[in-house]
């Protein structure tokens, strides 16, 4: 090839620079207490509107006030118990539970998910299957694991776990499912053997996917959770759920109602938590 | 000198049994080391399945593909960037691939980014780039695959003209700085005259080289340039032939 010494024109840091200035737009710096205040104000106000509803109800006398009473007497007492280290217990034993209970449904469904996304034979086997045991009410297992464990912690675990694992299994399925071809290609065309696409182009890739059903199978866990501490009471196990039966036992309204209050904000949490991760990975993503 | 790229006979089909489609048919091409040679066609002309058969992501029907140990590196008209790595990252990804360690990985990339011009976009997210800018991430991220052969379907197809000019005058320094050898694929007539040593005509359904034009141009090239127009409008008439005949 007899190309003659090219000069080439003096550019690069020029032109190409300043279009690039113009193209993107430097991101507005955001104020923290704002943010805070943005996110948190519709949700005050929902709980505003709540109590009020809750006072109206009692105030209307549908219901003697030893059976509902109103957000006031519940608020102190539920104040009260928060003092007693024996509510603190319970609170422990049951945020256990949940913890082992959605931490193996994590295991258990990203393995299943993984492996079903990836094989066609298992996908047409038993993906419709995973979607079917989703939509199975989790408490409809609970005769069979009380047969099966007896009124035991594996009971309690075992209706947890399959709950909650079908549910990020099929997170984790339909964020495959997403993955935009191009990068899959375009993570071929760098060299990636199979696993390191896997690992650095296909997991990434369905991450989001994966939150929102890390999400999913967190409601659905910690819905099975407190219908089988209704349903299968441990002695010496004084959880959340013991908790509400033995408030409804002792016609306690007021501990019954504080101990829900603490039902529902646990699990409130935990999904906020989800929410957060989520907005994040969406918002460095381009998504949100 | 033996060639960097010995297409030998290629053809490729997709489907099976009556539905078969012949996207290439009997494919024969050489490239000598440092070449630039642009591939223009009608769409859907097998242009950017003999990109894909090259890259290796798909093995032909028939016939041979021989890169002779170089690797390959392939750029699509989207950048095709992964969305959750920062522009460095994006760029280190193929060193990290071939377990490059990490510093200079790190090195490797900031050195690759300003040598498209995006130093100071290290660590910007693809969503935060023009898409111009995404491309040229895109192309040091082939550059990183430390490869002689760059494989191009179209990359500036997507861009504005001023964007896809400066990037021609791009692409031209580096070919020749990292002396490599490019298959750039593109629609326009033009825009392979500016940029090809030769310019390869693709004939449709199904896809083979129909004719090539040797472009002795001086370089650097400009696109508006006669010389260019003169050389492109040649190009056009004979791919327009081309679609013509096969009653495209």
């Amino acid at each position: 090839m007899a190309t003659e010494p090219l000069r080439m024109p003096a550019y690069g840091a020029g032109e190409l620079s300043v279009l690039d200035k113009l193209e993107t737009t430097p991101r507005p710096a955001r104020r923290f207490p704002l943010q805070v205040w943005r996110g948190a104000w519709p949700r005050l106000a929902a709980v505003a509107i709540a109590l009020a509803v809750w006072q109206a109800v009692v105030l209307s006398g549908w219901r003697p006030d030893y059976l509902l009473p109103g957000p006031v007497p519940v608020l102190r007492r539920l104040a009260a118990d928060l003092t007693q280290p024996v509510f603190y217990g319970a609170m422990a034993i049951t945020l256990e539970r949940a913890l082992w209970g959605f931490g193996l449904a994590i295991a258990l469904g990203s393995v299943v998910g993984a492996v079903v996304a990836r094989n066609r034979v298992l996908r047409a086997a038993i993906g419709s299957l995973i979607t079917g045991l989703q939509s199975m009410p989790s408490i409809a297992w609970f005769p069979l694991a009380i047969l099966l464990f007896g009124l035991t912690e594996g009971a309690i675990g075992f209706v947890v776990l399959l709950g909650a694992a079908p549910a990020i299994a099929n997170g984790l399925i339909s964020g495959f499912d997403q993955i935009p071809p191009l990068l899959i290609r375009s993570g071929r065309a760098m060299g990636a053997s199979r696993f390191q696409l896997f690992r650095h182009v296909l997991l990434p890739a369905s991450l989001p996917a994966f939150i929102g059903g890390l999400k999913q199978g967190w409601a659905f866990a910690w819905r099975s959770l407190m219908a089988g501490e209704l349903l299968v009471i441990i002695s010496n196990h004084p959880s959340l759920g013991v908790r509400l039966q033995l408030a409804r036992e002792t016609a306690d309204a007021e501990g019954l109602l504080a101990a829900m209050i603490v039902v529902l904000v646990i699990g409130m949490a935990v999904e906020i938590l989800f929410s957060s991760v989520d907005g994040t990975v969406r918002r460095r993503r381009g998504l949100a | 000198m033996r060639p960097a790229v010995r297409i030998d006979g290629v053809s490729h089909a997709f489907g099976q049994g009556g539905e078969r489609l012949l996207a290439l048919h009997e494919v024969s091409l050489e490239l000598r080391k440092g070449e630039f040679a642009c591939l223009v066609g009608a769409s859907g002309s097998g242009k950017s399945t003999l990109l894909n058969l090259v890259a290796r992501l798909d093995p032909p029907t028939t016939g041979e593909i021989e890169t002779f140990g170089s690797r390959t590196a392939l750029l699509f008209q989207e950048a095709a960037l992964f969305p959750w790595l920062t522009a460095a990252d994006n760029v280190e990804l193929p060193m990290r691939l071939r377990h490059v360690a990490a510093d200079r990985r790190r090195e490797e990339a900031r050195q690759l980014l300003s040598a498209v011009g995006l130093a100071d976009f290290e660590a910007s997210r693809p969503h935060e780039l023009s898409g111009g800018m995404k491309q040229r991430v895109a192309l040091a991220r082939a550059l990183a695959q430390d490869a002689a052969i760059l494989l191009m379907d179209e990359p500036f197809g997507a861009l504005d003209a001023i964007t896809r000019d400066l990037l021609h005058d791009e692409l031209e320094r580096i070919w020749l700085e990292r002396n490599l050898t490019i298959l750039f694929v593109t629609h326009n007539a033009r825009e392979a005259v500016r940029l090809g040593d030769r310019v390869l005509v693709f004939s449709s359904r199904p896809g083979r080289v129909a004719d090539e034009f040797r472009i002795d141009l001086p370089r650097p090239r400009r696109l508006e340039s006669p010389e260019v127009a003169r050389l492109a409008g040649l190009v056009g008439d004979r791919l327009r032939e081309e679609v013509l005949t096969r009653g495209h």
